[in-house]
């Protein structure tokens, strides 16, 4: 008895168990550098020395990279850098919104039709098949078609066309833990569905909906520079990364730089939420590699 | 084998009508009336009804819905408010455009993906692992439209080696025609390629280290018969699954390429006609993508099938 219970005092808490997993992994950690330093730029974006996203110059158009401009000025003499960080604020936001849409309908959803089963499954399951069927950015593309190009609707778009993702996801780990004994005796105490759900189910699903949601982070943010270099997400003058692409492809010749930035921008966030995700599912696994 | 197919189309039909439902329902979420755009200026009461009666925006919804869905399955999915062609014709014209750029896109997916994913597999843990893996990250985390866009600056305008857009039938010129679509084909191959050697590296994992493998090692098979001839054969399963699923990948990646390069394919039908409002079209695209990878879905199933000889009996 004893033993055990000096076994059972040398296991470190579960978080930080993870937490020590997820240190050791260098690229997850990149990953966490990455997006912790485009959320700064993001969040700091109002109170960095930088010019108008806006002004326009026009004795400046189409300026190489200078001292006085790091990355160069656009087609209308605005300052690219600028531009840039208020495009990160755009970008992040679509991204962790339309996330937030996902999970916020997908997951009780999820959790419904894995716990219940029957008839109210088959036809949320029927649902998603269907959406899962049109392809993401086909779907945000017409979603954001009807509701009217804006970055709002476009986030509403992505997020509408991830739901399908979470509502799978969530089912097929609710019907794995609720066969469970702690679930089994949680009902068999008496517990309400509704504490069932919150207090055994829920925290029992969350570690891959976690992983799954930034992974998706990832996803919408490239979405999201999609739409909008189709047009259909941010409207000018308002900067956004996709609707500079957009602006700088007719400028190539001329003004490189207006096509580089952006575009590494969207890159370096993406991995960094690749990274980031593919971190934390080795982190929460609770398999050993 | 034909019970099989059987039961996988009727799964796929409750599906196709629900999937009928939202793209018709997609209509509904458009403020305001439609019509208002196309009776013109004036505004004409008469004309107005006139309309409305045409597309029977009078009838109850559900009416409405059967009538629509009605002509869809005799192949009548409206007609362009633009060009005033019907949607059918409008995609059945461009769409041997896409397809063309779809399978040169998939050659180099699996071309790059395939043995980038074996032999990340084959030497795990190794440097060659690990640049494989960084270089597959990379490439799900590139934007296809910058990377495009880089292209034809380097490619197109500053050595001047392949045309930077436009499209030429494989009928009319084959050489200028494949010259012309390599590029963007590259692009959408080297998005795809990334998601395809991440399954073919897990899928090859998991067979490297299954005993039938050991036992075909211990009968001194050369290393090469062991993981083409055995693994390779026995990873390809749910690679093929994983390749119909890719699918979905290539449309929507053929849509911001198209965009990219003037192609005149599916994908700028799409974004035409989202500018266009012409949202017959629109509904037209989503359907006929969605009904097109559940097809995709059922032929993986076939392919599943042929290629797993224990599933045969079944």
């Amino acid at each position: 008895m004893a033993l055990v219970d000096q076994d059972t005092a040398d296991l470190p808490a579960p978080e930080n168990r993870v937490w020590k997993k997820f240190r050791g992994h260098s690229s997850a950690m990149l990953g966490g550098v990455l997006v912790t330093f485009f959320l700064a730029v993001a969040l700091l974006a109002p109170i960095l020395p930088i010019p108008d996203p806006a002004a326009t110059d026009w004795g400046a158009v189409r300026q190489a990279p200078s001292a006085a401009h790091w990355m160069g000025t656009d087609e209308i003499g605005r300052d690219v850098l600028s531009r840039m960080i208020w495009g990160a604020q755009a970008s992040l936001l679509a991204g962790v919104i339309s996330v937030g849409i996902a999970v916020i309908i997908g997951v009780p959803l999820g959790i419904i039709a894995g716990y219940f089963g029957g008839w109210i499954d088959a036809v949320i399951s029927r649902c998603t098949e269907a959406l899962l069927a049109a392809p993401f950015l086909i779907l945000a593309i017409a979603l954001a078609a009807f509701l009217g190009p804006s970055l709002t609707n476009a986030m509403i778009a992505i997020g509408i066309s991830a739901t399908p993702l979470f509502i799978r996801l969530t089912r097929g780990q609710v019907i794995n833990v609720k066969v469970e004994d702690y679930v089994e005796s949680a009902r068999a105490i008496g517990l309400p569905t509704r504490l069932i759900l919150s207090r055994y189910i829920f925290p029992n699903v969350l570690p891959p909906i976690l992983v799954q949601a930034t992974l998706t982070i990832a996803t919408a943010i490239i979405a999201e520079a999609s739409l909008s270099f189709l047009g259909l997400g941010q409207q000018p003058p308002a900067p956004s990364w996709g609707s500079m692409l957009n602006t700088a492809k007719n400028f190539l010749n001329q003004a490189p730089w207006m096509a580089l930035y952006p575009g590494i921008a969207i890159f370096l966030v993406v991995l960094g939420f690749n990274l980031l995700g593919d971190g934390l599912r080795d982190a929460l696994d609770p398999r050993e590699h | 084998m034909l019970s099989f197919f059987l039961r996988r189309l009727a799964i796929a039909i409750p599906t196709i009508l629900l999937i009928s439902v939202f793209v018709f329902a997609l209509q509904k979420l458009l403020p305001g009336d439609p019509l208002l755009v196309l009776a013109g200026e004036e505004r004409d009461p008469e004309v107005l009804e006139f309309l409305r009666e045409k597309y029977r925006l009078n009838d109850p919804i559900p009416i409405q819905y059967l009538a629509w869905v009605g002509n869809a399955l005799q192949g009548d999915l409206g007609t362009s408010f633009r060009t005033n062609q019907p949607v059918t014709e409008l995609i059945a014209e461009k769409l041997p455009v896409t397809i063309q750029l779809a399978v040169m896109s998939l050659i180099f997916a699996v071309l790059i993906g395939i043995p980038a994913g074996i032999l990340s597999a084959y030497r795990k843990g190794t440097l060659t692992d690990y640049v494989a893996n960084v270089v597959a990250l990379s490439g799900l985390s590139i934007p296809n439209f910058w990377l495009g866009i880089m292209l034809i600056l380097l490619v197109s305008v500053k050595w001047q080696l392949l045309p930077a857009s436009g499209y030429v039938p494989p009928g009319e010129d084959l050489w200028q025609s494949i010259r012309t679509m390599i590029m963007p084909a590259f692009v959408l191959g080297t998005a795809l390629a990334a998601t395809l050697m991440r399954h073919t590296r897990s899928a090859m994992l998991g067979v490297l280290t299954s005993d039938y493998i050991r036992t075909a090692r211990a009968k001194g098979l050369s290393e090469r018969r062991v993981v083409f001839k055995h693994a390779f054969r026995n990873a390809l399963t749910p690679i093929v699954t994983l390749t119909a699923l890719l699918f979905g990948e290539l449309i929507a990646g053929a849509v911001l390429t198209e965009q990219i390069f003037t192609i005149p394919g599916f994908g700028k039908l799409v974004v035409d006609a989202v500018f266009n409002r012409d949202y017959a079209v629109v509904q037209g695209i989503v359907l006929v993508t969605a009904v097109g990878f559940i097809l995709m879905n059922l032929l993986a199933d076939m392919a599943y099938f042929l290629l797993n000889p224990r599933l045969r009996g079944a």
